[in-house]
Formats: structure tokens, C-alpha cells, sequence
């Protein structure tokens, strides 16, 4: 099977059912997506498909029909998103497991909603669960993001 | 024995660091006892150096030995001794250093004497010295109970300051300067005219002569890090994907395992049919371990495929399998024969029963989960001569010392790698995933094996803290609180988890009852009594430990009390608050929340002071009654902890903490049912999600002689403050967590 991730093709020999999330990790050794539930109940998983937020732990190769994004193709050290240059501005995370979720949920929130309210952001945001609890950064840092897009 | 070490160890200080060119420094001098045989032959009867700062030809690097789950003490670790040392975030690199018991945690022994934070007294300080004195012999290295900054705090900046004035002597035997004409700043030596001498040009020589130990440590005005913003060494790996945790840890050659171990914990295993499991592609093995099996294949999705088709016939529990017997035993618990201690016997609790108009009221709280977001999980590799493993955890030592149990190797035979770590909350403490690694590797010796913990397997195994009830009785006189006696029935946590440990802890359980029994207030008639019931089912130290529910009895019972008395929640508590540090704490509090103002009738406020890990906090709850339920709308915190290393960090942690605090409170509870806990993942044990988070505000006071740690103390109030807030604004007194069995909230 074929399978595009951050602007390279992979080929991999994979059962059709293995979820995404353990074709990145285990097969390609691409981390920063995280396993955190494997029931799409805590978005650690998530990485965008052709630009959406998917839960990769419930997204079977077989389903994938897109180019994907990990946290990695999203931005590096030298070469932030808006977002993840947020996130570091308010220093939101304190384990940070959640953080590569929170920063591609968030993303993709504001590829779509380039202004989004209070409420949107807990809509959007509110299936990623943040054990430590850097909540209040994490609205702070999404307005940070959208403020930066927009001026972009 | 003893002098192998010894000249290992010095071996490895001088003599490496030499031959890389470099030079390791330490700064504490560890007193070993005569009477260890395994210590003799140290030079004068004390010991080796321990380093804190290595430099070589190419780097500066320290070395962090407390663990960082999300606390950011990684950062805050290497801020200790970068301010001394004169190097700025980017000049060097941090290491976790190796299980050592030069690391020994000298801020540990305060939470293991009976005695309050507040009781300065000779007798009190003495136990700490002796209980000090204790874990130092013992080497007892470890993160937990809020104390890598009281712990660090002094010997860090030490570390630093050796290390600096060592690198100015050997800049002086170079160039022929006097130290005092000598200055430091940015990982350089500055020199009079204006020249300077990186700390990396100067590793030869700082190796070849002693560590300059007679050193002075800066007045806090000349600081430039403590106290101000910094950003955390890890923050743009954390959020850039590229921070590698335990469980990103691959090793050449590495295979996959997922175990089974009884659900019932403790429970055996009688049989098991992996036939199935076995002809599943990428299964390389099923093997049995304690209690269970393990499957080893060729990618860790695979391995836990094959975990779930293997058919188990397990054992039932050792502790009774339905959960209201649990609460039976709690309840049965209040008698002569289980007190555990009677810790506090001030005035004259019945006769102030008889003469006040008396309340009494039953509280309860739940077995809850620790759940961090990373699984757990381990990669260990078992060869005949060495062990090496790469896992995060909290107490390395003895850690190192189980897996050498296992393996049969000498315990500095095995190779902690220590990691990053998803989030703990104490969950990091415990050691049966890494027994249950050891086992794995010990059978399939020379091959890297990687166990992952399933979601399902780690709730199914998580030690919770324990269940405990609370009864309070309780006296009010002309508009007063007059008097309380509160009664608290727990399974030791200490008993439990030390014992899976293999450590029996004598004398009473403080955690049992502490944030009540240690609370500072000036009651005059105050008794409170801990009933130690046996074990239930297995239980662990949850963040903030005893004073997550204990705190929540105390402050709630308080609250009710003096709702009966007719005063108002703040200036009683005040009034009642004569430990000078811990009142400005609620007078700020009541400050920043505007308290006493009139409030919409949809709306209430509730206070708590709880007391945990020497830090006095307390916090306001503001609510909001809708048509859709409850709406936490706000926390002011006020709390002191001597002095606070980095003001965004702290934030973070105390907002942190109160989200941890109220979000399991509000929704969270582990049921046995079965002998089996019913919850197995976040859909069913979540606690707070962004759309349930209010606003929190956080002032950090800086009274306090003592500093102390700040991972733990927010969360004990946020409950009560919440149940205290609710009772406000519904006239409904909520005596149980998790609360929303008894309201809705939106």
C-alpha cells in the first residue's frame, strides 16, 4: 500500500485494518502523533488528511485516500505554524503529550474558521483531552494563532 | 566491594572526564555509615563527589536527576544551577543523569514526620533531621510529594556556584590572573581586558585541579533567572512533535509486547488458550508472566490484536468483588481496634458538642485513576552482563533494584535510561510494568523488547487512590464555629503501595487524614482521629495524595458549620486563622475574588483552604445555576510557597492543578464491579474537557520561610470550593464526589 505522509510516499506492507496511527508510528517511526486511548476519545492521534482532523488510532489504511499530515509536516523548530508558534509564545504545555492533537485540532479549526468565538474553540477543541489541564492556554494560544493568521 | 565502587565511581569523575578532556563537578559530600559493609574503604570515611556540571571540549551539560512528568522541572532543575553558573538556556545541554544515591531527596523527610509544616519547634525540626538523615543513608533518589524545588533549591544553586568558581581558578592557572580580577557571564570566563575564555576552553585544566567547595551563594537581588519569565527548555520540542518520550524510544532490532495481566489485581491466572492469537500475523511469541501473558510481536498494534484474541481463565480477586463491600468494610471501620491515630486532641471536643448547637453530616470519596495521557511503557534489553532500560520514572533507584531482582544482575548492572514522561499524577511511581518488562526481557535475553501498555490495560491496572469516608460532628456557639470532631476511615496508601515494593512502613499513615488533620486553623476545640482500614483493593498516591479527599471532608464539614453559625464562609475562616502566612493567603484570596460583594441569584461562591505539602492555598469557586446544570465560571487562587522559581511555569501548574482538582471531582469515579474496575477508558473517565474549564486567576505569595513545591497543593480545595459554591447558589450540600451523581452540570 501507498501512503503520502508529509509530502513523501511510503510504500507499506500493512494489514488493511491496521489503524494510521500504528502505520506512522511503528512502521515509519513518525512519533509525533501519539497513542494515547485507540477509541478517538482523547485526540493524541491526531493528524490531518488532505488538510482535515482525523483521529489516526480510528482511521484504517484502508480509508486513508489523502495526502497526510503529521505534527512533523505541519511545521519543524525552524520553520513554525502560526499555531505551534502560538503554543510556544504561551508555553501551553506541561507533559505536552496532547499537545501534537491539540496544536492539529487546532489547525484545522482555524483553516476553517479563521475567527473563531469562545464557543467555537471549546466546540472544536473539546475532544482533545489534556490530562494536566493547560486548557486556559490552549483557548489563549488558538486566539494567539488567529490573530497571526489573520494578519498573515 | 565497597572500595570497587569507590574507585569506580572516582574513576569516572576524574578519569573519564579527564581523558574526554572534561571535568564533572559535584558539590555534596554524601556521609556514609561506618557500620555498611558495603561502604567501607571510603576515603575519610565520606564520599565521592555526585555531578551536577560536566564540561568538556565541546559542552556544558547538567544533569537534572528529578524526573519531569509535565511539571517542567527539567528546565527548572538546570535553571538552579545556570543561575550561579553564569550560562544562559541554549549555552548547554540537560541530562537525567543516572540512578545514583548521591541524589538522595532531601526535601522528602518533611511529608514523613508527624508533625504540621507549621511546627517550627525543636522537637518537630529534629525529626525532620533524623527522617533526612534516614533517606540519605538510604540513597533514597525520587520525584514526588511536591519536593524537586525544596529539594534542589540550595544544592542546585551550590552545584552552580563550585562549578563557576572551579572555572575561575583554572582560568587564573592559565592566564595568570587573579581569581578576584576575574568575572563570569555567558558559559565564559570574562578576563580584565575585556578577552573571555569559554567554560569549554577551560575543561582541561578545571579537570586537573579540586573543585573550589568554599563558596557563597548570591543574594536573591543579584538574581537574573529565579523569579522571572522563563521559557522552558522543552516547549519547542513539545510542541513541534519531536520530543521523544519512553514510548517513542526505539532500539535496533526491537519487538513489540502487550500483556494481560488478571484484571482482578492480584488475581492469578488458572489458564489460557493463544491459539488463536498465535497464528495472528506478526505474533513472534505468547508467554506467561505473573498473573498473565505476554505477546510479543512485530508492532505493537499487532501485539495487542493478539492480546485481546487469547482466551483467559483468570482467578477471582483478592479483595471483595462488588464495590458497595468495600464501602461496608470503610463503614465498619470507625471502631477502637482501627485507629490508626488520633491526631490532634485540642480543648474539649465533647463538652463543646453538649454546650453548641451541634451538626453531623457523612462524606465520601471514590476510587480514582491516575490515567496520564502516555501509556505505560518500557524498552528494555536483558543481555548476561547488563541491563538497559529506557522508561521514565519517579524513584530510578529503586526502580534499577526490581528489574535486578528479576534478572538476577547486580543492581548497577542495570542501565536506567530515564525519559520524558507523559504525565504521572503517580502513576510513575509503581513498578509492576517494569517487573512485567523484566520478565519479558529475561526470557528472550539479547533481544530489545518494548512493552506498551493498551489504554484498557492501564485503567484495568491502575492503582487509584483509595476510597475514604469521613464523619464529622460538630458544635456552633453565638454565630461561632465552636468545636470539631472529624473521623476519617482509609486503606493506607504508604502500606499499600511501599508494600508492593517490598517495604513495610511503621507507625501511623499521615496521609490517611492530611490537609485535616494538619490544617494550621486555630480551632480551640478541634479532634480528628484516622482509622487505618485493611487493604481493599490496591491502592497508590494520586496527586496531592491523602489531602485530595481528606481536604475535601475537612473544608466541607468546615463550610457547613459555619453555614449553621450564620457567618459568612471568608471572614469566619479568616477569623479562625491565626497561622500568620496561611491567613494573607485567604485575605488575598477574598481580595482578588472580590468577596463579600452581592452576587446575581444564579450565581455562587465557595472558599477552601486546604493545606498540602507545606503550602497553604486557598481558592474561590464562582458558579453559575443554568437550565442546563451547574457552569463553573471562575477560581481565584491565593496560595505561598516561599518563593517561585519561574512565575509562568508556576501559573501553568497551579491552573493545572485546580482543572485536575475540579474535573475529577465533577466526573470521575472508578467502580469495582466484578473485582474489576467498570471504567476502562476516557470515554468513561475523563475528568475535564476545554468546554467544562472556567477562567482561573493565580496569585502566588512569597511570605513563607520555607520554599516548596507546587505540583500537588491546588488540587485539594478545587473540590470543596466547588461543593461549597454549589451549596450557595442550590441550598444543596453535596457530601460525595464525584458530584454530578448528585447534579447535572453543563
Amino acid at each position: 500500500m501507498r501512503l503520502n505522509v508529509n509530502g513523501r510516499m511510503h510504500e507499506v506492507d500493512v494489514e488493511p485494518d491496521m489503524p494510521l496511527l500504528w502505520v506512522l508510528r511503528d512502521e515509519l517511526g513518525i512519533t509525533g502523533p501519539k497513542y494515547g486511548c485507540g477509541i478517538s476519545a482523547c485526540g493524541a492521534c491526531t493528524v490531518h488528511i488532505d488538510g482535515e482532523a482525523v483521529r489516526s488510532c480510528q482511521t484504517l489504511m484502508s480509508d486513508v485516500d489523502g495526502e497526510v499530515t503529521t505534527i512533523e509536516g505541519l511545521g519543524t523548530p525552524d520553520a513554525l505554524h502560526a499555531v505551534q508558534a502560538a503554543w510556544i509564545k504561551h508555553q501551553v504545555a506541561q507533559c505536552g503529550y496532547c499537545q501534537s492533537g491539540q496544536i492539529m485540532q487546532a489547525a484545522d479549526l482555524l483553516a476553517n474558521n479563521p475567527d473563531p468565538t469562545d464557543a467555537d474553540i471549546d466546540e472544536a477543541m473539546s475532544g482533545n483531552l489534556c490530562r494536566c489541564g493547560t486548557y486556559l492556554r490552549i483557548r489563549s494560544a488558538v486566539k494567539t494563532a488567529a490573530a497571526t493568521l489573520g494578519n498573515g | 566491594m565497597g572500595k570497587l565502587k569507590t574507585i569506580a565511581r572516582r574513576t569516572f569523575l576524574i578519569g573519564s572526564a579527564a581523558i574526554a578532556g572534561g571535568v564533572a563537578f559535584g558539590t555534596y559530600m554524601v556521609r556514609k555509615p561506618h557500620d555498611n559493609p558495603l561502604e567501607e574503604g571510603l576515603v575519610g570515611g565520606t564520599a565521592a563527589f555526585n555531578p551536577w556540571v560536566m564540561v568538556d571540549r565541546d559542552k556544558v551539560t547538567l544533569i537534572a536527576p528529578h524526573a519531569d512528568k509535565g511539571q517542567g522541572v527539567n528546565s527548572a532543575q538546570a535553571a538552579l544551577i545556570a543561575e550561579e553558573l553564569d550560562i544562559e538556556f541554549g549555552q548547554f545541554e540537560v541530562g537525567f543523569g543516572v540512578p545514583s544515591a548521591a541524589y538522595w531527596n532531601t526535601a522528602m523527610a518533611d511529608e514523613g514526620v508527624p508533625f504540621m509544616s507549621t511546627n517550627e519547634s525543636f522537637s518537630a525540626d529534629t525529626m525532620r533531621s533524623v527522617m533526612g538523615g534516614v533517606l540519605k543513608l538510604m540513597g533514597m533518589q525520587g520525584t514526588g510529594g511536591s519536593t524537586t524545588i525544596p529539594d534542589s533549591f540550595d544544592k542546585l544553586r551550590r552545584a552552580g556556584a563550585v562549578a563557576r568558581e572551579t572555572l575561575k581558578l583554572a582560568a587564573s592557572k592559565k592566564t595568570g590572573i587573579p581569581v578576584k580580577k576575574l568575572k563570569t557571564a555567558n558559559g565564559a570566563v570574562q578576563l580584565p581586558d575585556g578577552s573571555e575564555l569559554k567554560y569549554t576552553q577551560l575543561a582541561t585544566i578545571a579537570a586537573e585541579i579540586d573543585p573550589v567547595e568554599d563558596v557563597v551563594l548570591r543574594d536573591p537581588a543579584q538574581w537574573r533567572m529565579i523569579g522571572r519569565p522563563m521559557q522552558r527548555l522543552d516547549i519547542v520540542a513539545k510542541s513541534t512533535g519531536t520530543l521523544e518520550y519512553g514510548i517513542d524510544v526505539a532500539v535496533e532490532d526491537m519487538v513489540h509486547a502487550a500483556v494481560k495481566i488478571n484484571p482482578r489485581q492480584g488475581g492469578k491466572l488458572k489458564g489460557y488458550d493463544a491459539k488463536a492469537a498465535e497464528m495472528m500475523r506478526g505474533v513472534q511469541k505468547i508467554v506467561p508472566i505473573t498473573n498473565g501473558v505476554a505477546v510479543i510481536a512485530d508492532n505493537t498494534w499487532r501485539a495487542f490484536q493478539a492480546a485481546e484474541a487469547i482466551d483467559f481463565d483468570w482467578d477471582s480477586a483478592p479483595y471483595p468483588a462488588q464495590q458497595d463491600n468495600h464501602w461496608k468494610e470503610i463503614a465498619n471501620s470507625f471502631v477502637d481496634e482501627r485507629l490508626d491515630a488520633e491526631w490532634r486532641n485540642d480543648g474539649d471536643v465533647e463538652a463543646t458538642l453538649t454546650a453548641g448547637r451541634a451538626l453531623s453530616a457523612e462524606y465520601r470519596a471514590p476510587y480514582v485513576a491516575h490515567q496520564p495521557l502516555e501509556p505505560l511503557n518500557a524498552v528494555i534489553k536483558v543481555n548476561d552482563d547488563r541491563v538497559d532500560l529506557w522508561t521514565g520514572h519517579q524513584l530510578q533507584r529503586m526502580a534499577q533494584q526490581i528489574v535486578a531482582a528479576i534478572t538476577g544482575h547486580e543492581p548497577e548492572r542495570v542501565h536506567l535510561h530515564n525519559q520524558f514522561i507523559g504525565g504521572s499524577f503517580g502513576h510513575r511511581l509503581e513498578f509492576e510494568y517494569l517487573k512485567q518488562a523484566a520478565e519479558i526481557a529475561n526470557q528472550m535475553r539479547g533481544m530489545p523488547v518494548k512493552l506498551t501498555y493498551s489504554r484498557e490495560e492501564d485503567f484495568a491496572h491502575d492503582f487509584p487512590r483509595p476510597i475514604a469516608m469521613a464523619r464529622g460532628a460538630g458544635a456552633v456557639i453565638d454565630g461561632r464555629v465552636a468545636g470539631i470532631d472529624l473521623q476519617i476511615a482509609s486503606p493506607s496508601v504508604i502500606g499499600s503501595q511501599m508494600g508492593r515494593a517490598g517495604i513495610s512502613v511503621p507507625g501511623a499513615d499521615a496521609q490517611i487524614a492530611a490537609g485535616a488533620w494538619n490544617n494550621p486553623y486555630s480551632l480551640a476545640n478541634y479532634r480528628m482521629r484516622a482509622y487505618r482500614v485493611p487493604e481493599l483493593a490496591p491502592v497508590s498516591s494520586w496527586r496531592s495524595v491523602g489531602a485530595s479527599a481528606a481536604g475535601f471532608f475537612f473544608d466541607s464539614f468546615l463550610d457547613e458549620l459555619i453555614h449553621e453559625a450564620g457567618a459568612d464562609p471568608m471572614e469566619e475562616r479568616i477569623r479562625l486563622m491565626e497561622h500568620a502566612v496561611s491567613r494573607k493567603v485567604l485575605e488575598a484570596v477574598a481580595e482578588m475574588s472580590g468577596w463579600g460583594g452581592t452576587l446575581p441569584s444564579n450565581k455562587g461562591r465557595g472558599v477552601a483552604f486546604v493545606e498540602s505539602f507545606g503550602v497553604p492555598i486557598a481558592e474561590v469557586v464562582e458558579v453559575v445555576s443554568t437550565e442546563n446544570g451547574i457552569r463553573v465560571d471562575k477560581v481565584w487562587v491565593a496560595c505561598d510557597v516561599g518563593r517561585i522559581v519561574d512565575p509562568v511555569n508556576f501559573e501553568n501548574l497551579v491552573q493545572g492543578g485546580v482543572i485536575f482538582g475540579l474535573g475529577h471531582a465533577i466526573n470521575c469515579e472508578i467502580i469495582y464491579s466484578d473485582g474489576m474496575a467498570e471504567q476502562t477508558n476516557f470515554d468513561s473517565f475523563e475528568a475535564m474537557r476545554l468546554y467544562q474549564c472556567p477562567e482561573i486567576e493565580v496569585r502566588g505569595l512569597e511570605n513563607a520561610g520555607k520554599i516548596r513545591g507546587i505540583g500537588e497543593p491546588p488540587v485539594p480545595p478545587a473540590a470543596p470550593a466547588l461543593a461549597n459554591a454549589i451549596f450557595a447558589v442550590t441550598g444543596k450540600r453535596i457530601r460525595e464526589m464525584p458530584f454530578n451523581k448528585y447534579i447535572d452540570f453543563v
